[in-house]
C-alpha cells in the first residue's frame, strides 16, 4: 500500500462526501439568495428525504423508485408548508428573527419525525449493487457514482433555470434588490415560496441518495446541514459552481485531515475553515469583493 | 335528614376502613431512573419497559411475602441535572427503599453522591467501570464492564497469534472508555496497538481512517462504537477491500447492526451478552433459564426483541427482589443482602457481589459471537 494509492483513496472519498455537502449547500444558497435568510431547517429536508423513502419502502412496501418519488414529493410539500406557516406570516421580520424561526422549525420537524417515524437508524438498499469499483488504486461504490451524477444534474439544471427562465431570472432579481424587483412587477413572495420548494426538493434528493451509504435516522439533519452550510459559506452563497467547489474542498480536506493527521480533528477542520472564511473572505473563496448580496 | 347524615357517616367510615386495609400492607416502593427519551433512549426505553414488566409479574405472582412491589420511574432524558432532580424526588417525596438506574454512566456518577448521602441502595444499569471502582458502600451495577469485553477479544486474538491491532473508536463516552480499556489491557495479552484512530458519532464516511489502517502493519481491527457508526465502518471496510479481520464491541450486539451493515457484517466477531444467542446456548448454561424467560416475556409484552439493556433492568429488579425477600424492606438491610448475593444467574451474567466487588461479574459474562448468514453464531 503506497502513499499514492492512499492519497487517491483519500481524495476520492473526500470528493464523494464533498458532493453531498455541495448538494445540501446549494439548497442553503438558493433560499439565501431569494430571501436573505439562512434556512437552518435545510438539514431536516435531507433527513426527511431519507427517512420518508425508508418509510414508504419498508413500511408501505412500495417499489424503491416510487418510494423515492413519494418521499421527494412529501418533503417538498413540507418545505412549502414550512414557508407558508412559519416564514410568510411574519411581516417586516428582520433576517435574524427569520433565522431563529428556521432553527425552531428544524427542531419541530425533527421532533415530529422522531415521533412518527421512530428513533431507530435505518438503511436503504443501494440503487445499483454493492460491488466496489476500482479507480486507480482507490475504490468507490456504485452509489457514489449516483451521488456524483445527481449532484451534476442538479447543478446543471439550476444553472439553466437561473440564467434562462423567467422565474429563475425573477428569483435572481429578488436576490439583488427585493424592493426593486417588486416594483418591476415580480411577485417577491411567490419567489420566496418557490425558493423553499426548490431547496426542499434538493435537500430531500440529497438525503435519499446518501441514505444507502450513510444510513438515516431522525437526527442526521443537524450535522449534514451544518456541513452543507460550511460548503455554501466557502462558495460565497452562490447557487452554482462556487458552492459545489466549496463542498468538494471541504470533503477532501476532511478526508485528508482524517487520514494524514488525526481523525479526531475531522469535524474541527470543517469549522475552522468556516471561521477562517468568515473572518478573512466573507464573500467566499471564489468571488471578488462585491459582497452586496444582502 | 338523618338518613342523609348517616349515609355520609357510613360512607366516610367505609372509606377509612378501605384505606386502613390498604395501609396494612403498603407496597414496597422502588425508584427507577431511566433515560427514556433523548440520545440515550435506546438504553432507557427497554430498561423502563423491562423493569415495569418484571414488577408487574412479581405482583401477579403474589408480590414479595404478600406485599406488592411498586415502581416509581422518572425519565432522566440522559441529562445529569435531571437525573439528580429525579433522584432527590424519589428519595424525599416518593420515599423509595432502593433505586434502579440511571441508564448512562454520566447520569449515574451524578446520582451516586445523593444515594450515598441518603443511604439508599442504587443499582445502576450503566456500564462505566468507575461506577463501582472504587467500591462505594451503597452503589451496585448490573451492566458488564467494558474491560471484560476487551479481555474477551484480546484473549481470542492472542489465541490466533494476531498481535498487531488497529483500534478505531467513536469519540463519545462509550468509545473513549473502550479506547482507554483497549490501551490499558493490550500489554497483558502481548498485543501492540499500531494504529489508534477515532471517528465522530455522526460521521457518514470512515474510508479515510480505514485507508490509513490498511497502510499500517495491523493484523486486525477493533472498532468500538454504537450504531450506526460501526455499520458504516463495516461497509467502508468491504468497499476498500480490507482483508484483515474486523472486531466490534458489545455496543452493536443487536440484530439492528446486521440489518444496517447487510452483507458487510458477515464474518465480523464481537463480544456479547448471552441474550441474543439465548436459544443457541447449551442446556448446561446456568443463565439459559433466565434468558429464555426474559426473551419470551419481552416479546409477549412489547412485540420486540428483548435486548441487553432491558436485561440490565431485569437483573436489577430481580436482585432487589432477592435482597428484599432475604432481609426485609429497609434500605440498609437491602444493601447488606445485595452484597451477600452469590451465583445469581441473571441476564447479564452470573452475579456474585462481595464487599470488595459491587460489579459482580467476570469475563464469562461475555461470549464471542460471529455474524454468519445474517444471524449470530457462537464462536467456540
Amino acid at each position: 500500500m503506497n502513499l499514492v494509492q492512499q492519497l487517491s483513496q483519500y481524495i476520492l472519498s473526500g470528493l464523494s462526501t464533498g458532493a453531498i455537502y455541495a448538494l445540501i449547500g446549494v439548497g442553503f444558497a438558493i433560499i439565501h439568495n431569494a430571501t436573505g435568510i439562512i434556512n437552518f431547517a435545510q438539514g431536516e429536508f435531507v433527513m426527511l428525504g431519507g427517512m420518508l423513502t425508508f418509510f414508504f419502502f419498508s413500511a408501505l412496501k412500495v417499489p424503491l423508485l416510487l418510494a423515492v418519488a413519494l418521499a421527494t414529493g412529501v418533503s417538498t410539500m413540507a418545505g412549502v408548508v414550512f414557508e407558508r406557516l412559519a416564514i410568510r406570516p411574519l411581516k417586516n421580520a428582520t433576517p435574524i428573527n427569520l433565522v431563529i424561526i428556521t432553527i425552531g422549525g428544524s427542531i419541530l420537524i425533527r421532533g415530529i419525525a422522531m415521533l412518527l417515524l421512530g428513533k431507530d437508524t435505518h438503511s436503504l438498499p443501494t440503487f445499483s449493487g454493492d460491488e466496489p469499483i476500482m479507480l486507480g488504486g482507490a475504490t468507490v461504490l456504485p452509489q457514489h457514482l449516483w451521488i456524483f451524477a445527481v449532484t451534476l444534474v442538479v447543478i446543471v439544471c439550476s444553472k439553466l433555470f437561473f440564467s434562462h427562465t423567467i422565474s429563475g431570472k425573477a428569483m435572481r432579481a429578488c436576490s439583488y434588490n427585493r424592493r426593486a424587483a417588486g416594483l418591476v412587477g415580480i411577485d417577491v413572495r411567490r419567489m420566496v415560496l418557490f425558493s423553499f420548494t426548490i431547496s426542499a426538493a434538493m435537500g430531500s434528493m440529497a438525503g435519499i441518495i446518501i441514505a444507502p451509504l450513510t444510513m438515516t435516522s431522525y437526527d442526521v439533519g443537524v450535522m449534514l446541514g451544518l456541513k452543507g452550510f460550511c460548503a455554501a459559506i466557502i462558495g460565497g452563497m452562490s447557487s452554482g459552481l462556487g458552492t459545489v467547489f466549496g463542498g468538494l474542498i471541504l470533503g477532501v480536506l476532511e478526508a485528508l485531515g482524517a487520514g494524514l493527521f488525526s481523525s479526531g480533528y475531522k469535524d474541527a477542520i470543517a469549522f475552522i475553515i468556516l471561521l477562517l472564511i468568515l473572518f478573512i473572505r466573507p464573500q467566499g473563496l471564489f468571488r471578488r469583493g462585491e459582497s452586496e448580496r444582502v | 335528614m338523618l338518613r342523609k347524615i348517616s349515609f355520609v357517616v357510613v360512607s366516610v367510615l367505609s372509606m377509612l376502613v378501605v384505606a386502613v386495609c390498604a395501609f396494612a400492607a403498603p407496597p414496597i416502593k422502588i425508584g427507577g431512573l431511566f433515560a427514556v427519551t433523548g440520545p440515550a433512549s435506546f438504553l432507557g426505553e427497554p430498561e423502563r419497559n423491562t423493569a415495569q414488566m418484571v414488577v408487574n409479574e412479581i405482583n401477579a405472582a403474589g408480590g414479595i411475602k404478600g406485599r406488592r412491589f411498586e415502581l416509581v420511574a422518572y425519565d432522566t432524558q440522559g441529562d445529569a441535572t435531571k437525573a439528580v432532580q429525579a433522584a432527590n424526588r424519589l428519595i424525599k417525596e416518593d420515599r423509595v427503599v432502593a433505586i434502579i438506574g440511571p441508564s448512562t454512566t454520566g447520569d449515574t456518577m451524578a446520582v451516586i453522591p445523593i444515594a450515598e448521602r441518603a443511604h439508599i441502595p442504587l443499582v445502576s444499569c450503566a456500564a462505566g467501570s468507575k461506577i463501582t471502582a472504587p467500591v462505594k458502600r451503597w452503589v451496585f451495577k448490573t451492566a458488564q464492564n467494558d474491560a471484560l469485553a476487551v479481555a474477551r477479544i484480546y484473549e481470542h486474538l492472542a489465541g490466533k497469534k494476531l498481535t498487531r491491532v488497529a483500534i478505531l473508536t467513536v469519540s463519545d463516552g462509550f468509545g473513549s472508555s473502550g479506547r482507554e480499556q483497549l490501551k490499558a489491557n493490550a500489554a497483558r495479552y502481548g498485543i501492540r496497538i499500531v494504529s489508534d484512530d477515532t471517528y465522530g458519532p455522526k460521521d457518514t464516511d470512515m474510508t479515510a481512517q480505514l485507508t490509513k489502517i490498511r497502510g499500517s502493519q495491523a493484523q486486525a481491527i477493533i472498532c468500538w462504537g454504537t450504531n450506526p457508526g460501526p455499520a458504516v465502518i463495516a461497509r467502508n471496510a468491504r468497499q476498500i477491500g480490507l482483508k484483515i479481520p474486523l472486531f466490534m464491541s458489545h455496543g452493536v450486539s443487536s440484530k439492528k447492526f446486521i440489518e444496517l451493515a447487510g452483507d458487510a457484517a458477515e464474518g465480523i466477531i464481537l463480544p456479547s451478552g448471552r441474550v441474543i444467542v439465548a436459544d443457541l446456548l447449551p442446556n448446561s448454561d446456568r443463565q439459559k433459564k433466565s434468558l429464555l424467560a426474559f426473551v419470551k416475556d419481552y416479546q409477549r409484552h412489547y412485540r420486540a426483541e428483548g435486548d441487553h439493556f432491558g436485561g440490565h433492568a431485569w437483573d436489577a429488579v430481580m436482585l432487589l427482589k432477592t435482597a428484599v425477600e432475604r432481609g426485609g424492606d429497609n434500605p440498609a438491610a437491602i444493601r447488606d443482602q445485595l452484597e451477600k448475593i452469590r451465583n445469581f444467574a441473571g441476564i447479564g451474567g452470573v452475579f456474585s457481589y462481595s464487599p470488595a466487588d459491587h460489579a459482580g461479574l467476570n469475563k464469562d459474562a461475555f461470549v464471542l459471537v460471529e455474524v454468519r448468514n445474517r444471524d449470530w453464531a457462537l464462536v467456540k
